[in-house]
């Protein structure tokens, strides 16, 4: 009983911390679906949002329900830049001239926030459940933290909302498009300025729901962008396209990591969570490289 | 060849100066070159409200230049085009499209990975309104929305005959049909102008036939003014009222099917040549 309790431990740690890998690979399948470009931004994109969050509230002493407001218009302000800068300059090009892009884009944020916030840890508290849910703890024995339920509620919101976007809307429909055939789009009546500016926004606010999630967790500092790095993997497990496959893929990855860890880490001297979700994904790419639920593309040649 | 015949008659070969209430896009002297390729030189022509316009010329006339210059893909360096009576500066081609200027690609250009009924309701997008808010949740008016242009949506299915591969990706469909999907998409945008690059290429017989069926159909049904560029020349004699020749970028000829067949700088440049 004993055993079965801890095994399942495992497996609900595992679960949330899955939900958080797979919020920060939303935001790199909205992006990578709506423009096919793989925006290798979008690590320090949670991590520019977090801070700025972390900064105002530390700077000016505001209340959460007004600095969270001011963020995301600075996301939205980020987006309509990134598209009047960098995005408006390319259109037509190739999506790799689009990644590099992406890479330089990353740098800039990176220090821009060192520039404007500074490189210090910063705690981050808006007020998120923290520690242990009690009433488990106290009469099962059973560890599991308030925050990743709370990130775990906010996931399904997030992808509930996203994929009925996506799927059935006008917006949604013209962001495929996008992605598709940038003339068909613009011969449609799409603007692709417009569309640009709407996924980059919402991008960016993912970005911050992802960044609030993990800096409460571990304070937020630099190696924050790292974790985009955990979310290639879920990526490459759940289709670079769909949203439900970010999940799926972060759920994989969360749990297959942790009971790695418990029941073969032992055996290899541990640490076997570091490597684990990087081996799944490279077996995954010889098996099925389009992922579980990505669109198997062909081409005809 | 049918009702609009009795515009054929008035002016044979010079199109340009004309101010009559019924021509709907008038391009006067335009000329388009990329550094220092003419593509396009001072050609002058219009398309009147409710006839099918016909673009011929050999490869490299500048036909597709020619539609690209109409819907905004490419701003002409000289020139004026008058479109509904108003000379219009550069438009952008989303604005082109909101101007009731829709059209089909050369090579189809469909959205690949989504279904028949998703590319054709982009094609919507225009006349749907509703904002992010009600978009991001699809309820309340979004919905409503939704509905009310889907209803469209399947008129225009059932129209081009295409109700079989409503939910198939486009990707998968033999190119026939990617043409018809592609010509759907078009006319969900209830479109003034509709300029089609060459509609039957690479088309057997059978499919051919269809596609002029719908073409005159859509014509007739929709009064949709019609621009298009084919090789066939069977089918644009049958098809069209009157007839634009381009070689070189230059226009050598302008008229009535039957006028444009005997003038001999067509025969000389097009017709003797490469068929």
């Amino acid at each position: 009983m004993a055993f079965d309790l801890f095994l399942l431990e495992v497996i609900v740690t595992g679960l949330l911390a899955g939900v958080m890998y797979a919020l920060v690979a939303l935001g790199f399948v909205l992006i990578f679906k709506a423009s096919g470009v793989f925006n290798f931004a979008q690590g320090v994109m949670c991590l520019f949002a977090a801070l700025t969050l972390a900064g105002i509230m530390e700077k000016t002493g505001w209340p959460a329900w007004v600095a969270i407001p001011l963020t995301i218009g600075v996301m939205i302000a980020l987006a309509w830049l990134i598209e009047r800068l960098v995005l408006r300059h390319l259109i037509n090009q190739d999506p790799i001239i689009l990644f590099m892009a992406t890479i330089g884009l990353a740098y800039v944020l990176e220090g821009s926030g060192d520039i404007i916030w500074g490189s210090d840890v910063k705690v981050l508290d808006i007020g998120l459940p923290q520690g242990a849910v009690d009433w488990l703890l106290d009469t099962h024995n059973f560890y599991i933290e308030k925050l990743e339920i709370f990130a775990a509620v906010i996931a399904a919101v997030l992808v509930g909302v996203l994929a009925i976007f996506f799927q059935k809307t006008r917006i949604g429909r013209a962001l495929r498009a996008v992605a598709d055939d940038h003339q068909a789009a613009l011969s449609v009546g799409i603007s692709l300025r417009t569309i640009w500016v709407i996924v980059w926004s919402v991008a960016g606010i993912v970005a911050l729901v992802a960044g609030v999630v993990w800096g409460t967790k571990s304070g937020v500092q630099f190696s924050l962008s790292l974790i985009a790095l955990k979310a290639l993997p879920v990526l490459i497990l759940g289709g670079f396209t769909s949203i439900p496959g970010a999940i799926v893929g972060g759920l994989i990855i969360g749990v297959g990591e942790k009971l790695a860890e418990v029941y073969m880490g032992p055996l290899v001297g541990g640490a076997v969570e570091n490597w684990f979700a990087y081996m799944l994904a490279l077996a995954f790419l010889l098996i099925r490289p389009q992922g579980l639920f990505g669109e198997k593309i062909i081409e005809r040649v | 060849m049918n009702m609009h015949s009795s515009v054929n008659s008035t002016t044979a070969f010079d199109t340009s100066s004309q101010s009559d209430q019924d021509v709907l896009i008038s391009l006067d002297h335009v000329s388009l070159s990329f550094g220092g390729v003419k593509a396009i030189s001072d050609i002058s022509f219009n398309i009147k409200k409710g006839e099918i316009r016909a673009i011929i010329g050999p490869n490299g006339a500048g036909k597709t230049s020619m539609l690209n210059v109409i819907n905004g893909f490419y701003h002409p360096q000289e020139g004026t085009i008058t479109w509904r009576g108003k000379v219009r500066r550069k438009m952008k081609p989303y604005e082109a499209a909101s101007n009731g200027i829709a059209r089909t690609f050369q090579n189809v250009a469909l959205f690949k990975g989504m279904s028949t009924l998703d590319n054709i309701m982009t094609g919507r997008g225009l006349k749907m309104k509703t904002n992010f808010f009600w978009q991001c949740l699809r309820v309340g008016p979004a919905l409503k929305e939704e509905i009310a242009n889907r209803e469209k949506v399947e008129e225009i299915i059932e129209f081009l005959e295409i109700q079989h591969i409503r939910r198939t990706p486009v990707g998968r469909l033999p190119y026939g049909l990617q043409k018809r999907v592609e010509l759907a998409r078009a006319l969900a945008m209830e479109p003034e102008l509709l300029l089609l690059d060459e509609p039957m290429a690479g088309m057997n017989i059978e499919e051919k036939t269809d596609m002029s069926r719908f073409i005159l159909d859509v014509n007739d049904q929709y009064g949709t003014t019609i621009a298009l560029i084919e090789h066939d020349m069977g089918v644009v004699m049958d098809l069209s009222d009157r007839v634009v020749v381009l070689d070189y970028g230059r226009k050598i000829a302008d008229g009535a099917p039957k006028e444009v067949q005997s003038s001999q700088a067509v025969i000389d440049a097009y017709l003797g040549v490469s068929h």
